[in-house]
């Protein structure tokens, strides 16, 4: 349990954050420059703040007020980052035992067979980390970072240097480290998708201020209507596995708005799943659709519209819960007389949905 | 090529003095060069000239500041004598005035590579739990190693081919501190000593080839060991 609340000021960057979390993963999102790794720093002893104080299960990690501050190799907080910086002149196995050799002998409750099988490292560990490729070198870094038993772990985008394919090989073991190791989590990306998937909280930052704080769906529906780059614009639905057409490799999903075509399988009927869905993908009518190729239509009322130059940021309430983020241009919003209180249509292509970003839904 | 023994004499004495002034002096180099890559302190500028001055200043005048400094009626001298150390017109003056002038290309060498080091790989050491000691010893020092061994190298080539300051601190007596550079020197003063000269100064091309490569295999050695990428 961590509970954060400290300022720093650089001169011409001025950071003031608030936060805690509980079990699971908490997210520090924002766009580049917002302050979030400035805050990871700060959590991990790299820069001192000049205002307020860091508590980690009840010790104070910095308190400026008090004159407290616990150099980094005292806190027992594991890092992930972006680039690994594994020990290049130590084998794999040796950055792994690492840690563990600084760890408090009674704390080594990280069981280091336990940690190499979930990870899938075993036939590395005689490497050198020259010799091992980013997504190997990434599962590495994670395994080192736990294996030192950390009372919390920080990952600094730790998917940002790698594609695709690594990406989606590497969230699962990040969820089962939140699930079986029990470890609390602080994840800072700029990658809503990733935040939208592993995230139990997100802590949104902006130009140095915590901007709102909540579930994905909670910050990512339409209370973040004030990110007025549309392309960051999305909002997290969460949606019931209904029925699967195999022949055509779908699966239905289920919103009390409508019901969501959604490519390739999701797990079990009746599971409640996360799905991510940018506002640039969202097409409004006013009437029925006519045939097209959207099979997507979900129902709601105009909540708020806002205008950013040419642009519309339209806020949907959908009919039963949730909001649905969704972007148009003025123009367009004119023509349809488009006003807080109209019911619209909400159209969505259903190959614009990522599966493979579908997270499971606590 | 028949060597006599007043030869090997100097031959083993050169040895001798480079070593001594390379170890001696290696963990004083290893630690100005980390203060000088990663320490800000007041005075840094100037402590950093100090260092640099044996480099640039004629080696007689670093032999005459030793020899005020160190003789036996020097600054230090009668105290250092009363505790047993005499570096007056000994090889172990010698040692120290080899050490002072190769100081300053040992130190380069260093400084270089632990201006090197990406310092987050010395932070992810500390996130793991290890004290400033311990991620110095286990992760500075081991990816510094390959410029800590050219530095040594190059302050060992230096105190071998040192003469100046040598012959002005502790004077040119075979058997004590007469080294190579000093010997060949003395054979090109007396008549018919080209040939001995000539013979030393085979013997000294040979060492410091033996040297060079001994230090290129080393280095390769010690990077491939810290190389990150292959």
């Amino acid at each position: 349990m961590i509970e954060v609340d400290v300022g720093l000021d650089l001169g011409t960057f001025k950071l003031d954050v608030a936060f805690g979390n509980g079990r699971g993963i908490t997210a520090l999102f924002g766009p580049s420059g917002c302050g979030k790794s400035l805050t990871l720093g700060l959590i991990a002893g790299l820069s001192r703040p000049t205002r307020g104080a860091i508590i980690l299960d009840g010790q104070a990690l910095v308190d400026v007020e008090k004159g407290v501050f616990l150099p980094p190799y005292k806190r027992r907080i594991g890092l992930v980052f972006q680039d690994s910086y594994l020990f290049p002149h130590l084998s794999v196995r040796h950055n792994l035992l690492y840690g563990r050799w600084f760890a408090p002998p009674g704390r080594k409750e990280i069981e280091f067979d336990a940690v190499i099988e979930t990870l899938g490292i075993d036939k590395l560990l005689g490497r050198r980390p020259a010799r091992l490729s980013g997504g190997e070198r990434q599962r590495v870094g994670i395994g080192r970072a736990l294996l030192s038993c950390p009372r919390l772990l920080l990952f600094d985008e730790p998917l940002a240097a790698l594609d695709m394919s690594r990406k989606l090989e590497i969230m699962p073991l990040i969820e089962r480290i939140r699930d079986d190791f029990k470890v609390p989590i602080v994840y800072v990306s700029h990658a809503i998708e990733e935040v939208v998937r592993l995230a139990d909280r997100v802590v949104v930052l902006q130009s140095g201020k915590v901007k709102v704080i909540g579930s994905p769906n909670e910050v990512f529906g339409a209370d973040v209507s004030a990110v007025d780059d549309r392309f960051e614009r999305s909002s997290a639905l969460t949606v019931t596995v209904g029925g699967a057409d195999a022949a055509y490799g779908l699966t239905e999903l289920v919103h009390p708005a409508g019901t969501i075509w959604m490519v390739g399988p999701a797990g079990a009927p009746g599971r409640p799943i996360r799905i991510l869905v940018k506002a640039t993908d969202v097409i409004l009518a006013t009437a029925p659709p006519p045939e097209t190729s959207i099979r997507n239509v979900l129902m709601g009322a105009v909540r708020s519209i806002h205008a950013v130059g040419p642009l519309a940021m339209v806020d949907i309430a959908l009919d039963g819960a949730e909001h649905l983020a969704a972007v148009a241009t003025r123009h367009a919003v004119d023509k349809l007389e488009l006003r807080p209180g109209s019911r619209v249509f909400a159209l969505i292509k259903a190959t614009a949905i990522d599966e493979r970003m579908a997270a499971a839904s606590s | 090529m028949h060597l006599s023994p007043e030869e090997w004499t100097a031959i083993w004495l050169s040895l001798r003095i480079a070593i001594v002034a390379t170890m001696a002096s290696l963990p004083f180099g290893v630690l100005t060069a980390y203060a000088l890559a990663r320490w800000n302190f007041p005075g840094k500028t100037l402590f950093n000239g100090l260092v640099h001055l044996p480099l640039v200043m004629p080696p007689v005048v670093t032999g005459f500041i030793l020899l005020i400094l160190f003789g036996r009626r020097g600054v230090f001298g009668p105290f250092l004598a009363s505790i047993g150390i005499v570096l007056s017109f000994r090889w172990t003056g010698a040692a120290l005035a080899c050490a002072v002038m190769g100081f300053p290309l040992m130190v380069r060498a260093m400084r270089l590579s632990f201006e090197g080091i990406d310092r987050r790989l010395e932070f992810a050491s500390s996130s793991l739990g290890a004290g400033r000691l311990w991620t110095f010893a286990l992760i500075t020092l081991p990816l510094a190693a390959p410029g800590i061994i050219v530095g040594s190298i190059l302050g060992f080539a230096r105190a071998l081919g040192e003469f100046g300051a040598t012959i002005t601190f502790v004077s040119n007596i075979p058997g004590e501190t007469q080294t190579i550079s000093a010997a060949i020197y003395s054979f090109t003063q007396a008549p018919g000593g080209d040939a001995g000269a000539l013979r030393l100064t085979i013997v000294s091309i040979v060492i410091a080839l033996v040297a060079l490569i001994a230090s290129e295999i080393i280095q390769r050695w010690a990077e491939k060991r810290v190389a990150s990428f292959e």
